[in-house]
């Protein structure tokens, strides 16, 4: 099933004219109504009547999250307030949270967006959709409702958090479609595990989870876990929240909703843009929001564009997974590390779990780096050869994969805390001011 | 003639093992015989407990890896060369030794000797065949 077959599966030149129009009435109300980026414009020396193409695209400036930072709390707002319906922001990882305003249509786009994403995963008016994700500021959890709420399916704010009652719900209310963050549907499939309930007796069929960089390996064990196919949703807060692109049943990147989403992929060093199958950050535009556009936002997500038609009969662009984002990225000993890398290769290991935590620190001038990770449940161990043998192998893979060392701790199953949302992965205690 | 003994990963952490000799003493689980090989980051637990499968079980639900190994139990003569008396016997049939550790046999107050061996059925026979005592399960406990 397709939501909207007329947008997603439209032909490119359909497409880039349809792109081409919203771009430049995005422009033009950008450049009328909010003032900093009006200033951006006028110092690059560009107007809104210069983009003639979809290619003059590449005159504008960047916005970045120091924009977001520096123009707190509704700088960047593009209606008066009594326009904006709705607030949301996220979880700021440092410093002031980043804002964002939805007019009435904003909201009405961003279920669209979802439902889209949603009916990839095979929801309709007939779905339960559990929706595990947190309530509130954060999108997650009334960015999947709005989704739901679209396709008419039956919603179960759930938001995140006491995972039996989840679970109960899951069972008594047979719950097709779950939607949260991946750590937390491996959480909620510990806890399915653990209450002794074979998942295929649960009436949940797919899964849509986003919000955190996960890896393919995780997908296996939430598949695994909970009997169901992953769907991996995109979006940040600042641009609408979830909906932004989401993966379809061929699972062969995510399916940007390019009527209201237009990507670019740069080199974040020379700022160039790169050809589609390359690697790099992207860049969104919004093309259809009112309250808070943003242009050639820059999302430190990193990933590929893939442009060929998918098997699903779709034509939208398709992004890869996020390999990580340039946020989330350690400088350990002058060694780029991501921990969406850390997290690939400890999926290969059957004697451990998904749940690992890195910590970096400083000691004599030199970085630390250590990572703890969960023996899986139920492993036999009876002499130090065994672990000292798990950790050179480990050590080996990491090396392999990282480039450098890391120090190695094995916990037993069950030590570190369970993500209800995103879950915390890195410790950096190094303190260079 | 073998011995269930159960072997648990224990972190390197303070208060670790007093947390998992906690849940033996709740549910009522008795040690006859314990060490720990340790390391400087982990250690490995092994005891002899009244009910190994329960007391596995127990700490798996708890979170411990926890898994049952057998060993046999051998009897010594407490007088110099007693150890080395059954240690002979099985260099001189090539059985590899990979631990062992002692305790007593509250009864009959003689030494008990916990051990892995690299084939527990040929080192049963072989040390029978020489006199020596080995303990089966009930005995221990």
């Amino acid at each position: 099933m397709i939501w909207n077959e007329k947008m997603e599966c439209a032909d490119r030149e359909t497409m880039r004219a349809l792109q081409l129009e919203k771009l430049q009435k995005t422009v033009k109300h950008e450049y009328e109504n909010v003032a900093p980026y009006r200033k951006k414009m006028d110092e690059a020396g560009v107007k809104p009547e210069d983009i003639k193409t979809l290619e003059d695209i590449t005159k504008l400036p960047f916005t970045t999250k120091e924009d977001l930072a520096e123009n707190y709390p509704k700088g960047l707002f593009a209606m008066p307030m009594e326009d904006i319906v709705r607030i949301q922001a996220s979880s700021g990882t440092t410093g002031k949270p980043k804002i964002a305003g939805y007019t009435e249509n904003d909201l009405k786009m961003w279920g669209e967006c979802v439902a889209r994403g949603l009916t990839m995963a095979g929801a309709t008016k007939k779905s339960v959709v559990h929706v595990s994700y947190g309530y509130g500021l954060f999108t997650g959890g009334l960015g999947a409702h709005i989704g739901a709420e679209t396709i008419g399916a039956t919603v179960i704010p759930m938001s995140s958090g006491n995972t039996q009652k989840q679970v109960m719900f899951l069972q008594d209310m047979d719950s097709t479609i779950l939607c949260c963050t991946p750590s937390y549907a491996l959480t909620i499939a510990e806890a399915v595990k653990k209450a002794g309930i074979d998942p295929k007796t649960l009436a949940v069929n797919a899964g849509v989870f986003g919000a955190e960089p996960w890896t393919q390996g995780m997908r296996d064990k939430i598949e695994e876990g909970l009997d169901i196919k992953a769907h991996d949703i995109y979006g940040l807060s600042e641009v609408m929240g979830p909906g932004v692109s989401t993966s379809c049943q061929y699972n062969e990147g995510m399916h940007i909703q390019e009527d209201y989403f237009y990507p670019e992929i740069i080199d974040p060093d020379t700022l160039q843009v790169l050809p589609d199958g390359e690697r790099g950050e992207l860049v969104i535009t919004t093309i259809g929001k009112e309250g808070m556009p943003l242009i050639r936002y820059r999302t430190r997500d990193i990933c590929y564009l893939i442009r060929e038609k998918c098997r699903c009969g779709r034509t939208t662009v398709r992004m890869s997974r996020v390999f990580g984002r340039t946020d989330d990225m350690l400088i350990i000993r002058g060694v780029n590390v991501f921990p969406s890398q850390v997290e690939t290769v400890i999926a290969k290991f059957s004697e451990l779990t998904i749940n690992y935590k890195l910590y970096v620190g400083r000691e004599n001038n030199t970085d630390t780096f250590e990572l703890a990770v969960e023996l899986a449940e139920g492993l036999a161990i009876d002499d130090i050869a065994f672990v000292e043998n798990l950790r050179a192998r480990v050590d080996h893979a990491l090396r392999d994969m990282l480039g450098i060392g890391c120090k190695i701790r094995f916990l037993n199953e069950g030590t570190l805390p369970r993500s209800e949302g995103k879950a915390v992965r890195v410790e950096d205690t190094r303190n260079f001011s | 003639m073998l011995v269930k003994q159960m072997s648990v990963f224990v972190e390197n952490t303070t208060g670790k093992l007093e947390e998992l000799t906690k849940i033996l003493a709740d549910n009522n689980i008795d040690i006859k015989a314990c060490t720990i090989a340790d390391t400087v980051d982990f250690g490995i637990l092994r005891c002899i407990v009244e009910e190994p499968d329960k007391a596995t079980r127990i700490l798996r639900e708890k979170g411990f890896t926890a898994s049952i190994t057998e060993v046999i139990a051998v009897s010594l003569e407490d007088k110099p060369g007693g150890f080395h008396k059954v240690l002979k016997i099985l260099a001189d049939e090539d059985i590899g030794v990979d631990y062992v550790y002692s305790t007593i046999n509250s009864d009959e107050g003689e030494a008990v000797i916990m051990m892995k061996v690299k084939d527990h059925q040929k080192a049963i026979d072989v040390l029978s065949k020489k006199g020596v005592k080995l303990f089966c399960m009930p005995e221990l406990v």
